[in-house]
């Protein structure tokens, strides 16, 4: 990294060559062996990427959640694992974005544009139902230190980061609902792994397995706000248009294919409209709705976050929810239309058509933070929400 | 206690999954911090539309709204008026 931030349209020109060139060449052994994409994230560390989003007074690039969401589509063109994880890290930056002002987090986002660190999280608890609204572990404070120990049922890529933001309760006789999110470094926590191994449909490269977490720090590694509003004005917009970005890439990628395919039939026998042309033009266009709802989103969060971030409405909330439940199933049955376009060449994994691996890997997007729930929350909101 | 006061401690206590008791509860102290949650923060926003046949137009429905008993009774004050 330069001493000049990288500018937003750069990052975004180097998140495209990081995933043609390095990710996707890759990409085959990451879910063969469901291991980390050790070179696509050293490459993204090496380039500024992964402290995209910090400020430009802290050395970051300032990028917006639009050039975010661009970047997580590039990369899921070519490998959804790479993306789901420079995604996810990005989610933990934006809730530090969102503590600016207190001096350690200050601190903490120049260290980032300084060297790159790769941000995990741990949200989710055994003992709590997948409800990452409550917790059952606690901070427990002892002067202006702390000890923390959470059995995290999930922290993806946790064995290759840098660094973990942890819900918990506020102190030790909160409320499971009175949360606090705590930033914890690899130099001062152990992990041993609980829920053996990743070996799952798709998405294998992300190493989403469970962790025993204890680790220890300072009070003033607490991001000051409550995990509440963090979650409501950051966490959860932010997961859902950076989520629904890198399913956009593995779409796009899945069209991208199909339209290969009916051109080179298309020029076998010219003047006569291949079977399967008439099916990809009705995916093409249904392919460009989901990128104008992505589109949509990202307009409104970046819109708000530049005048009121504190302004998060029900209304918001339903619409970034509804984001994610249309995104999650588009993307499934737009790879399915995709490889039934390709037919037998897209059935085979040895071809240049091959879509099994996306087919695959477009599944988990209803399953993480499963669009029941989602769909439940919304279903409650709507109970109050008047037009 | 007033009226009002009563019945929207009433409605917390029916339905605000509070860790300490709805009836004794400062009136500044933070909801949040007593457990509610955004889940039983709208049943105590259904509650209190049929107790005061009311309804909460949108700019009420906010977080700040529901974090304490004094913000919860500026609103029903907003929508229905000063109590008498």
């Amino acid at each position: 990294m330069g001493t000049v931030p990288p500018s937003s349209a750069g990052l975004i020109r180097a998140a495209a060559r990081i995933g043609a060139e390095i990710a996707a060449v890759v990409a085959a052994d990451v879910d063969a062996r469901a291991r980390f994409p050790h070179e696509a994230l050293e490459a993204l560390r090496n380039e500024g990427l992964l402290a995209a989003f910090v400020p430009v007074r802290f050395g970051g690039a300032g990028c917006t959640v639009a050039d975010l969401s661009a970047m997580c589509i590039e990369l899921g063109r070519h490998c959804s694992s790479s993306a789901l994880v420079f995604a996810m890290h990005q989610i933990q930056v934006a809730c530090l974005v969102d503590a600016v002002g207190a001096p350690y987090f200050d601190e903490l986002l120049r260290e980032i544009a300084a060297s790159g660190r790769l941000f995990a999280s741990a949200t989710t608890e055994a003992g709590v139902g997948g409800d990452v609204r409550s917790s059952i572990c606690a901070v427990e404070r002892d002067g202006t230190s702390f000890r923390l120990h959470k059995h995290a049922t999930v922290i993806s890529y946790g064995a290759y980061a840098d660094d973990v933001l942890v819900t918990a309760r506020r102190e030790v006789d909160a409320a499971p609902s009175d949360q606090v999110l705590v930033h914890v470094r690899r130099e001062d926590w152990s992990l041993s792994a609980i829920a053996g191994e990743w070996d799952t449909l798709g998405m294998r490269g992300t190493c989403s397995v469970g962790f025993d977490l204890q680790a220890t720090g300072t009070v003033d590694q607490i991001l000051p706000d409550p995990f509440q509003e963090i979650s409501a004005r950051t966490m959860l917009p932010v997961t859902h248009i950076t989520w629904a970005s890198v399913w956009l890439g593995i779409a796009e990628h899945a069209v991208r294919t199909a339209r290969t395919f009916v051109r080179s039939t298309a020029r076998k026998q010219p003047g006569t409209l291949p079977p399967a042309a008439r099916r990809l033009a009705v995916l093409v266009g249904r392919l460009d709705r989901v990128r104008a709802l992505v589109e949509s989103c990202v307009r409104e969060f970046d819109g708000l976050h530049a005048t009121s971030p504190s302004a998060v409405s029900m209304a918001f909330t339903i619409r970034m929810n509804n984001l994610k439940l249309c995104v999650s199933t588009d993307v499934m049955e737009i790879v399915q239309s995709s490889l039934e376009i390709c037919g037998l060449a897209g059935y085979r994994n040895d071809t240049e058509f091959s879509l099994g691996r996306q087919l695959r890997d477009a599944q988990s997007a209803p399953l993480m933070v499963h669009n029941d729930r989602i769909l439940e929350h919304n279903a409650a909101l709507l109970c109050v929400l008047k037009d | 206690m007033n009226n009002r006061v009563g019945l929207v401690r009433a409605v917390l206590a029916d339905h605000g999954k509070l860790h300490g008791s709805a009836a004794t509860i400062s009136a500044t102290a933070s909801l949040y911090s007593a457990g509610l949650t955004s889940h039983a923060s709208v049943n105590v926003m259904l509650a209190l539309e049929d107790t005061f046949d009311i309804e909460f137009p949108e700019r009420l429905l906010t977080r700040a709204t529901f974090e304490t008993i004094d913000n919860l009774l500026a609103a029903l004050d907003s929508v229905l008026g000063a109590e008498a």
